[in-house]
């Protein structure tokens, strides 16, 4: 794994539903080691980026590959963390188990969890702050709780490109700093982590690589590049406005803070 | 009626053949009670009616296997509509089940209707499968149950990982490589095992009970998939054992209904009482919490 080469590429990417185009033509290269957030309106077709990466959704026309080789190839590089409220948290399951959960793909055919898996489990609990959570049944947890155990389910995949969907949505301030934290440490050992996110206030300070998509890809590429106002305008339309004044010390094209969407 | 559940052939086998059921219908029903596939169940149960008077017709014979092997193909074609309907059209999963659960058993009850007027003696009792009559089972039948039931349980045991984390979270299973598609077949035509044992005992018209109920009362227990799947198993073999010896000695009333009032019973008294997640206990905190108050 060169580091020149690309940890995600996505070339002429096309995905409808019915006849209805939800990704449009996306060309899209994601250099390995990035913490890269996906922005855009709702609608934007986010979600079903990562999901197409990932081989959940047919695209209509495209490729995607991942360190140079379709994802049907790398799965054991790639680590998912699919939006909390995708699943019943009222399945009967403890911590321990949906963490464990992740190890699945690494086990293979007709082997159950062991002591490894356990001792791992663990690991990746005490590093998301749920270690003493381990037993509890899955319903019992806040959002936030919910959260942290997708992650730390993701962490037991050993992966070197994570995906998240939306992971600080509906979770309190906390649990967004040790998210954010825990995504910072992941980057910084080389790992490439992929965000759907939706709040603009914090995407300088969470990311340092970002793509707007509205259908198409408007812009991307390092934050300071491509987090413009022009491709914020592109993006999400007439519905933002930008509050000058609020940011001092940033400047035109870099709109750090006061940016409003209205939806 | 304990002593003459072992002295008594024709009860210890129909005992041992609905306990059989109870099992195999407990512990597939759990899977799909946990995967929001109930009425997948109940329409797939409906459909086997055409398919069992169509054996009929085609073989001429009311061998139990044969019947199966019809009620099978017909639970499976009904399945595959359904999957169909919903990838094509515009119709969303519960309007296709419905659909599909009423064309098919309206169409078996006019294949049934016709077949039992026929002049021949053959077809007599062909009605008994609509609500089960435990008393005609054979041991013969009881083999066949068990030569077909065990089999699908050791096969869920094997693939229990895979089907336990495509209940929870399908997306993640299919992200990490597992062919979902065919896991969901293979769930599927579990289902469909569970549903032609059950066909004898409980009849099409009752069995989506037997798949559901024993899940939702074990749910109520515990938080442990692999003890609720157990209990799952224990109820409604328990209710299938019950429901049975009461109709096969004196009461001479369909199967189906009594086995179904068993484990309906078991689930009530599961949501009310059992502990933590009962109703009961949930109206009992919620007094003292405003107590407190």
């Amino acid at each position: 794994m060169t580091n020149e080469q690309p940890a995600i590429q996505v070339t002429d990417l096309t995905v409808a539903y019915r006849d209805k185009p939800v990704l449009w033509d996306i060309d899209l290269t994601v250099p390995g080691g990035v913490l890269m957030g996906i922005i855009g309106p709702n609608g934007a077709g986010k979600t079903t980026l990562i999901k197409t990466i990932l081989g959940l959704i047919r695209p209509a026309a495209g490729q995607v590959l991942i360190y140079g080789k379709p994802y049907a190839e790398q799965r054991r590089l790639v680590a998912y963390v699919p939006q909390r409220s995708s699943v019943d948290w009222d399945f009967p399951a403890s911590v321990l188990d949906v963490v464990m959960m992740g190890r699945y793909g690494a086990l293979g055919w007709f082997r159950r969890p062991g002591k490894r898996e356990r001792e791992l489990a663990f690991e990746a609990l005490a590093r998301v702050g749920m270690q003493e959570f381990a037993h509890r049944q899955i319903s019992q947890l806040s959002g936030g709780q919910q959260q942290r155990v997708f992650l730390a389910r993701a962490l037991v995949q050993d992966a070197q490109v994570y995906f998240m969907d939306e992971p600080f949505q509906g979770v309190d301030a906390t649990t967004e700093r040790a998210i954010v934290g825990l995504l910072q440490d992941l980057r910084a050992a080389g790992k490439t982590v992929v965000v759907v996110h939706h709040d603009l206030q914090t995407v300088a300070e969470y990311f340092d690589w970002v793509a707007l998509l509205n259908v198409r890809l408007v812009a991307s590429g390092p934050v300071a590049e491509a987090f413009t106002e022009s491709a914020l305008r592109a993006t999400y339309g007439g519905r933002i406005a930008f509050l000058e004044g609020r940011c001092s010390g940033a400047g035109a094209g870099e709109p750090r803070a006061g940016i409003v969407v209205s939806s | 009626m304990l002593n003459d559940l072992f002295a008594d052939y024709t009860l210890r086998t129909v005992a041992l053949g609905s306990a059989l059921l109870g099992i195999v219908s407990g512990v597939i029903g759990a899977f799909a009670v946990l995967r929001r596939q109930s009425l997948l169940g109940d329409a797939m149960s409906h459909a086997a009616l055409p398919g069992i008077v169509l054996a009929f017709v085609v073989t001429g014979s009311r061998e139990p296997v044969a019947l199966m092997i019809g009620a099978a193909f017909a639970c499976w074609i009904g399945a595959m509509f359904v999957a169909a309907i919903v990838r094509t059209t515009r119709l969303k999963s519960d309007s296709a089940l419905g659909l599909i659960l009423a064309t098919f058993f309206g169409a078996g009850l006019v294949l049934l209707t016709w077949v039992q007027q026929w002049p021949t003696a053959a077809q007599a009792g062909l009605d008994r499968y609509l609500f089960g009559q435990a008393a005609t089972l054979l041991e013969r039948d009881v083999i066949t149950m068990a030569a077909i039931g065990l089999p699908a349980l050791l096969i869920l045991a094997l693939f229990w990982k895979e089907c336990a984390i495509l209940a929870f979270d399908p997306d993640f299973a299919t992200s990490i490589g597992l062919p979902v598609r065919l896991l969901d077949v293979l769930l599927t035509s579990l289902l469909a095992v569970a549903i032609i044992i059950g066909l004898q005992t409980v009849g099409a018209v009752l069995m989506s009970a037997m798949l559901v109920a024993p899940a939702a009362a074990a749910r109520q227990w515990t938080d442990r998939l692999g003890v609720m799947v157990a209990l799952s198993g224990i109820f409604g073999a328990a209710a299938g054992v019950i429901g049975a010896l009461l109709s096969s000695t004196a009461t001479r009333l369909p199967t189906g209904p009594l086995i179904i009032v068993c484990i309906s019973a078991l689930a009530f008294v599961s949501l009310l009482l059992a502990p933590r997640r009962g109703v009961v206990w949930a109206w009992l905190r919620n007094g003292r919490l405003s107590v407190m108050r």
